[in-house]
């Protein structure tokens, strides 16, 4: 192996601020060789931006490097004067960041934003300068790249600002690119396009790539190594094909084993008891070992050394010692499935049933504010849940799909439609019919942190729906009422007495579903019930989730971006693009045999967790979601669409059926 | 002596403020998302050393704040009352209250400050130094005797002060001791060393700060006039306490009178957005565009010649001056009233949006209910900040509004009564500087400590701004 | 953009339309003409022929909004809403109670004012980012602790202590300016040096805390971790990123008080014996000359309005969101 371009030893970083400082990073090592891509995988809060930023020495002010060596060809970085830093940044070694609608100026020119960085590093001025920015902004394949530099950060998307923001890094073609979440604030297929980007840069230029992702479908398709992070120490590092063949260390087993898409529909996930520990506090052993279901006796009292796993493949597990080699194939089977058959529920008539719903926003403008437009953000939507089915609403961010969700339970005032609740029609209802007919639809929302009012105990948050609605005889039944709610969504009763700021992501959105059932709904609208989760606390929400249908035969509409977590959750699918959907059919008709165009480009976008999935050949998606103020003519889809005919022009396209339950929108048909 | 107690308008509020922070203070103590902010207040060492300050302007106050009339010896059986409205300080203050001099004397002076004529016991007249009435009476021979008894006086004072401090500081430590479940010794040196939750230390510090000069000036004060007299040979050091009532007064009343108003009117504009909105934004675009001083000066004014062609609403000088006080406390919160209403207007807009608010929604929860529950008191942080950041911006208000006439009544000692009887002496040679220099002190004090107090209270409620703050 | 103006001004003239009902209602209905003659002319026993008078010489003795006397159009304006209040929207101010041309004096006095309010005003701003972004650059250190100490200690003094101090220093102690006056032309600098640097130091203690709160908080947003990123040394970032993203928010506080700086300071003003509307106001007030308190206010009024139409056209300058939507 030639010697390696970045060499990490034994850093530590603390970030102050707490009543103890927080080891954000501890004892952390790692090589990335030149033009190596090297992953460090883990879930929020495990030291693994932070590691990012002490590389680069731009630790927020309340973060300091307390120890250890960074090495840049041979370069001890942390040894450096500020100012001999400042040449290497953006020189040597660039980066780029999760949330690329804030990171750049928004004040500034795109153009010249590249500019200053090529300015500062190289000798071009002027008109050199600016052919090296087109030159730079043509190599991330901005569109229209002239006329883009000249624009402000405001007038591009996402996708194209985090293009921006991969041109400023490749300004100087540094050795070393970090890369800190780059397509977490993106969609699915905006992600897909700046992955194909990252990779064929990082492979026509020969630089080096320290990836950050908490996303494994990302390594995957990406990397070449992978580390794990856990509370700021790396657990295990292997080569991409070793690793996802067989993952060595207990937590990245479990990882895996919480993937929706891993576990198949019908059984529970492998969901990991706990939280992440706090990094304020000193740690004896493996700090995993508490959640660890195959912990041994030592793993809480002694650090464990680093063992060989495999070839180049390394893990800092007990289990791996001499003695105890044989434990690991002794997993657990996946617990069996909790979820009934969905073919056992008879699904003859629908709990509910939507059609034509339109959600319609006046645009005002001029002297007199007069309405010169709407933005259709849901422009004529028809589905149907039947009693104990699940229907997944999937699409990218924009496309109205939370609109319905609320629109439904007129939280936003509908434009237009029927929304048929057992036979009766929410949006003809009057504000006080309403209020009475409310219990039967109910909300889960996406942010479990602004989901519940950080002033209300959790008890009476829950006791909320049921004093609003009237339900219940009187405060000692409600009393009982809210203890068996809690304890059927897994918290000890003594929850009621305290506020949310007490709880983690995950249990408040336990809580949440349990306020949800406090009034016995028939139908719950989950709003992105997960994805501000990590994975493994997200199995835990769908298993809950699987549980009480189960149980209560209720009916979810499930609202989600995320393609895994629909396939594992829903029975139905309805594929929504622009306001509207495109198409709709059981889960295997969509997943397996998607009819329309986007479809099977979300499909296609979507990072499998398997390195061996070879994403080259299949269908790119082109640009972004346009507005919906001023949808484009006929098929929303065709300007992005790679089957567009003509006709897709002028008519938007009519109903196609595949199967008695598969439906189209689509001209491909005719 | 009987006593009868009168409350004026402005104590039965300062009282019932007080009993609403004594209620609001035990409702926080048993809620632990309530009173983390006031822990962090408590762990800030500039904020509770001005906190120590600003409580024994607030004791003033207080104490300022209980009248009553004593009864006169009547020869019937009814008993009749004086017509002299006093407070417990004023009682407590009576050596200073009472001991007027003639005219100017500087502080500590035994002789009025300008000659006069007076006849000598052979007939003769001079011009001459007048002896006081009452600053150093009690000394033989002035020129001799001053100086060491002023030093010996000082001494007693500044020992007495000593010793309070010392007691205070070893029950602190006893208090900690118990509290924390450590020995007294381990107690008093994690005071000193800063590491209690509650910063002791900055508290006994500034404790000792006030101590060693309010003990020596105690110590002085029935003898001679530490701040020397007025024009009208009234007490400054006397005027100076005296104002420190009505500076508390319009910092905090002001604010609160309103605050009904801009709370419900912010909410209700955010939450039911549409015309509500618009009405609301018109009335505070209105209010806040006329210029605040022209407002205040225009509503004064008016004030004015309603009670001068009403008298026979006004029974007293008191009772004047004080509803004189209450309308400028709610003219001064109409013209603050607009900021924070556009600061809780736009708190409300983000909340309103957010997922448990919606959830109350699809509940069906009524209206107001959400308002109430879920709205106000998730936007009472920035009402707290609002009242602790306007406090300092109104004293000093009161001191230009005063200046240009237009502030409290001019037979109500304040600070702005204080500097406007005391500037035209500027020119006076030489300078009577001694009422400039305590209304400076006094309210550079009560000011400052308002201001350090307020950053505290401000950098612990709202976490964005601390994140700023935190880095100095 | 200019449909949005538009509506500004429509807007504005709205809010006049209720300063000027506001005004009136506090004018007129809380005392009554009569009281307030009687309040003028000093005491109880005032007659009844000295009131008529004194209200007849004003024009006070019309009715409120409907003469009954008149015919046609004078039905109207024959009235002491039109007269007083009415004609304000054409900057009519008429005569004072004391019988001088308001309108003439407001155009005398406010070239002295505007001598006094701009200087102050554009060093002061000046001075106070520059030493926000002292504080800003060197913070978490020693110069930004003390600089913030200083900053609150600033702010705790009133302003009439900062006048009754740099009199007594400037004027009498070192006799470097005169203590107070007036004179035009070349003459007025060393009348005004005083006054202008008052101002700007009684202003530095809020003005300079604030803006180094927002710069601090401008520093703390992704775009300048990119621009450290790309290896910026920190001056550039500082001048080239944070000033330019920080002048948005300044400007909303900043912009909207430039046309009020020809209402003058008053204090300052008074106290400085310059000839400008912020004396001019004090004396109205003392002398309680109600006509001229209403010229003001609705002058104040308007130029407020003014102000917040300027700020929204100076986002368009600095915001390129504001300039291209």
């Amino acid at each position: 192996m030639t010697a390696p371009l970045l060499r990490v030893e034994n850093l530590s970083t603390l970030v102050r601020g707490g009543a103890a400082p927080l080891r954000a990073v501890d004892g952390l090592s790692f090589e990335i060789a030149p033009g190596e891509t090297f992953a460090l995988v883990g879930e929020s809060g495990c030291g693994k931006s932070m590691t990012a930023l002490s590389i680069m020495r731009l630790l927020p002010d309340a973060g300091e490097i307390a120890g250890g060596r960074v090495e840049l060809q041979g370069e001890n970085l942390l040894a450096l004067p500020e100012s001999r830093m400042r040449d290497l940044r953006g020189h040597r070694m660039a980066m780029i960041f999760q949330e690329p609608g804030l990171s750049l100026n928004p004040v500034m020119t795109v153009g010249e934003q590249v500019a200053e960085s090529v300015r500062r590093h190289t000798a071009l001025r002027g008109a050199a300068a600016d052919a090296r920015v087109l030159e730079l902004l043509e190599a991330v394949r901005m569109p229209d790249a002239r006329r883009r530099a000249a624009e402000y950060p405001f007038q591009l998307s996402g996708g194209m600002k985090q293009r921006v923001m991969i041109a400023i890094a490749l300004a100087c073609d540094p050795a070393l690119l970090i890369a800190d979440e780059p397509t977490t604030a993106l969609d699915v297929t905006v992600q897909a396009q700046v992955l194909d980007l990252l990779r064929e840069l990082q492979q026509s230029r020969g630089m080096a790539m320290l990836l950050i992702t908490h996303d494994l479908g990302v390594v995957a398709q990406v990397a070449q190594r992978v580390a794990v992070m856990y509370a700021g120490q790396i657990v295990e590092t292997a080569p991409v094909p070793a690793f996802f063949a067989g993952p060595a260390h207990p937590y990245s087993r479990k990882l895996f084993a919480s993937l929706p898409e891993r576990a198949g529909r019908g059984r529970a996930l492998a969901a990991i008891p706990g939280s992440v520990p706090r990094l304020d506090r000193d740690f004896a052993g493996c700090r995993f070992a508490e959640r660890c279901d195959a912990a041994l006796p030592q793993c809480a009292g002694t650090l464990p050394q680093w063992h060989e796993a495999g070839r180049d493949h390394v893990v800092r597990c007990h289990l791996y010692g001499s003695d105890e080699r044989g434990v690991m194939s002794d997993e657990r089977k996946p617990e069996p499935p909790t979820s009934p058959d969905s073919s056992l529920i008879a699904h003859h008539s629908s709990l509910l049933e939507v059609s034509g719903l339109k959600v319609w926003f006046p645009v005002r403008k001029g002297l007199l504010q007069r309405t010169v437009g709407q933005v259709r953000a849901v422009d004529g939507v028809s589905l149907s849940i039947a009693p104990g089915r699940t229907l997944g609403l999937v699409g990218e961010s924009g496309c109205g799909k939370t609109t319905v969700g609320k629109g439904l339970l007129r939280l936003i005032e509908p434009t237009a439609g029927r929304v048929m609740v057992d036979g009766e029609d929410f949006l003809a209802l009057r504000r006080r019919d309403l209020r009475l007919r409310r219990r039967d639809v109910q909300i889960i929302f996406q942010d479990p942190y602004a989901s519940l009012n950080p002033r209300v105990r959790i008890g009476d948050a829950l006791e909320e729906g049921l004093l609003a609605l009237g339900v219940g005889v009187d405060a000692r039944w409600r009393q009982s009422r809210i203890d068996e709610l809690l304890a059927e969504v897994g918290l000890p009763p003594d929850v009621k007495s305290r506020y949310p700021h007490e709880f983690s992501g995950g249990q408040r959105q336990r809580i949440a579903i349990a306020r949800a059932l406090a009034v016995q709904p028939k139908l719950i609208v989950c709003d992105e019930p997960t994805s501000a989760l990590d994975v493994s606390v997200q199995a835990q929400i769908l298993n809950l989730l699987k549980r009480l249908q189960g149980e209560r035969g209720l009916s979810y509409l499930f609202i989600s971006h995320n393609m895994a977590v629909i396939e594992y959750m829903a029975d139905d699918i309805a594929v929504m693009y622009l306001g509207r959907i495109v198409e709709r059919g059981t889960v295997a008709e969509v997943m397996h045999g998607p009819r329309h165009p986007y479809t099977r480009a979300l499909l296609a976008a979507v990072p499998v967790a398997d390195p061996r999935h070879n994403p080259r050949g299949t269908i790119r998606l082109a640009g972004d979601l346009p507005s919906p103020l001023n949808p484009p003519s006929g098929c929303h889809f065709h300007p992005r669409c790679p089957a567009a005919m003509p006709q897709c022009r002028e008519q938007y396209p009519g109903r196609n059926s595949w199967s008695p339950t598969q439906v189209a929108w689509c001209h491909l048909r005719d | 002596m009987p006593v009868r107690i009168e409350l004026l308008w402005s104590d039965l509020l300062v009282w019932l403020l007080v009993a609403g922070l004594v209620g609001l203070a035990l409702y926080t103590r048993k809620r632990p998302h309530l009173s983390a902010p006031w822990i962090r207040v408590g762990a800030s060492a500039s904020g509770m050393a001005a906190a120590t300050v600003l409580s024994f302007f607030v004791l003033v106050g207080l104490l300022d704040s209980v009248h009553y009339r004593s009864a006169l010896p009547s020869p019937g059986g009814k008993p009749a009352w004086s017509t002299e409205l006093r407070s417990l300080l004023d009682r407590v203050l009576d050596p200073l209250r009472a001991g007027r001099e003639k005219t100017y004397s500087a502080p500590l002076a035994t002789h009025l400050f300008a000659k006069e004529t007076v006849v000598l016991p052979d007939g003769r007249e001079e011009r001459v130094f007048p002896r006081l009435r009452h600053g150093g009476a009690h000394l033989a021979d002035p020129e001799a005797g001053r100086w060491p008894d002023v030093a010996t006086k000082a001494f007693r004072g500044l020992a007495l002060a000593l010793l309070l401090w010392f007691a205070a500081a070893i029950g602190v430590a006893a208090m900690t001791a118990r509290s924390l479940g450590t020995g007294i010794e381990a107690a008093w040196r994690g005071i000193w060393g800063g590491r209690t939750p509650l910063q002791w230390r900055a508290v006994l510090c500034a404790l000792a700060a006030v101590l060693v000069i309010a003990g020596p000036v105690a110590a002085l004060a029935p003898y001679y006039h530490v701040l020397g007299t007025d024009k009208v040979g009234q007490d400054v050091l006397y005027q100076a306490l005296k104002s420190v009532r009505t500076g508390l007064i319009i910092g905090t009343l002001a604010t609160l009178v309103t605050l009904p108003f801009a709370l419900v009117l912010g909410v209700m504009a955010g939450y039911f957005r549409g015309w509500v909105d618009d009405l609301v934004q018109y009335l505070y675009t209105t209010l806040s565009s006329i210029p605040g001083v022209l407002l205040i000066a225009a509503a004064v004014l008016m004030m004015q010649v309603y009670v001068e062609n009403h008298p026979e609403l006004f029974p007293s000088t008191e009772i004047r001056a004080d509803v004189r006080l209450l309308a400028l406390c709610v003219i001064l919160g109409i013209t603050s009233w607009t900021g924070l209403c556009r600061l809780l207007r736009g708190e409300v807009l983000k909340l309103r949006e957010l997922e448990y608010v919606q959830a109350a929604q699809a509940f069906g929860v009524s209206n107001w209910r959400i308002m109430m529950r879920h709205l106000t008191p998730n936007v009472m942080h920035i009402v707290m900040i609002a009242l602790v950041m306007d406090f300092s911006g109104l004293v000093l208000a009161e001191a230009v509004l005063s200046y240009i006439g237009v502030g409290v009544d001019p037979s109500m000692i304040s600070f702005g009564t204080m500097i406007n009887g005391a500037r035209l002496e500027m020119a006076r040679e030489p300078m009577v500087w001694w009422s400039l220099a305590a209304a400076f002190v006094f309210m550079l004090a009560l000011v400052l400590a308002a201001n350090l107090f307020a950053d505290a209270v401000r950098d612990a409620f709202d976490p964005r701004l601390a994140i700023a703050g935190g880095r100095a | 953009m200019t449909a949005y103006i538009v509506r500004r001004l429509i807007y504005g003239l709205f809010v006049l339309v209720g300063v000027n009902v506001l005004t009136f209602a506090l004018f007129f209905f809380v005392n009554s003409p009569d009281d307030m003659a009687r309040a003028q002319l000093g005491a109880k026993r005032v007659t009844a022929e000295a009131v008529d008078k004194w209200k007849r010489e004003r024009g006070y003795d019309k009715p409120l909004f409907l003469n009954e006397k008149m015919s046609g159009i004078e039905r109207v304006t024959e009235t002491v809403f039109f007269d007083k209040s009415l004609r304000l929207f054409a900057f009519q101010f008429g005569a004072s109670d004391q019988g001088r041309n308001i309108g003439y004096d407001i155009r005398a006095r406010m070239w002295p004012s505007l001598a006094v309010q701009v200087p102050a005003f554009v060093i002061g701003l000046a001075v106070y980012i520059s030493f926000a972004l002292l504080m800003a650059f060197f913070r978490a250190t020693y110069v930004d602790f003390w600089g913030v100490v200083l900053c609150v200690l600033m702010m705790s003094v009133s302003t009439l202590f900062y006048i009754i101090g740099g009199q007594y220093v400037f004027g009498k102690l070192w006799s470097l300016v005169p203590i107070s006056g007036y004179d035009g032309g070349f003459e007025a600098v060393k009348f005004l040096a005083l006054p202008v640097l008052i101002g700007v130091i009684a202003g530095i203690g809020g003005s300079a805390r604030w803006y180094r709160t927002i710069f601090l908080e401008e520093m703390g947003k992704d775009y300048v971790r990119t621009a450290r990123a790309k290896g910026l040394s920190e001056p550039r970032v500082l001048f080239r990123h944070v000033l330019q993203n920080a002048m948005i928010p300044i400007l909303t506080g900043v912009v909207v008080v430039i046309p009020l700086l020809f209402m003058g300071a008053l204090i300052t003003e008074s106290f400085f014996g310059i000839p400008g509307l912020g004396s001019y106001t004090i004396d109205a007030i003392s002398q309680q000359d109600f006509a001229i308190v209403r010229a003001m206010v609705f002058l104040g009024s308007v130029l407020y309005i003014i102000g917040l139409i300027l700020t929204d056209i100076s986002y368009t300058l600095v915001d390129p969101r504001v300039r291209f939507s």
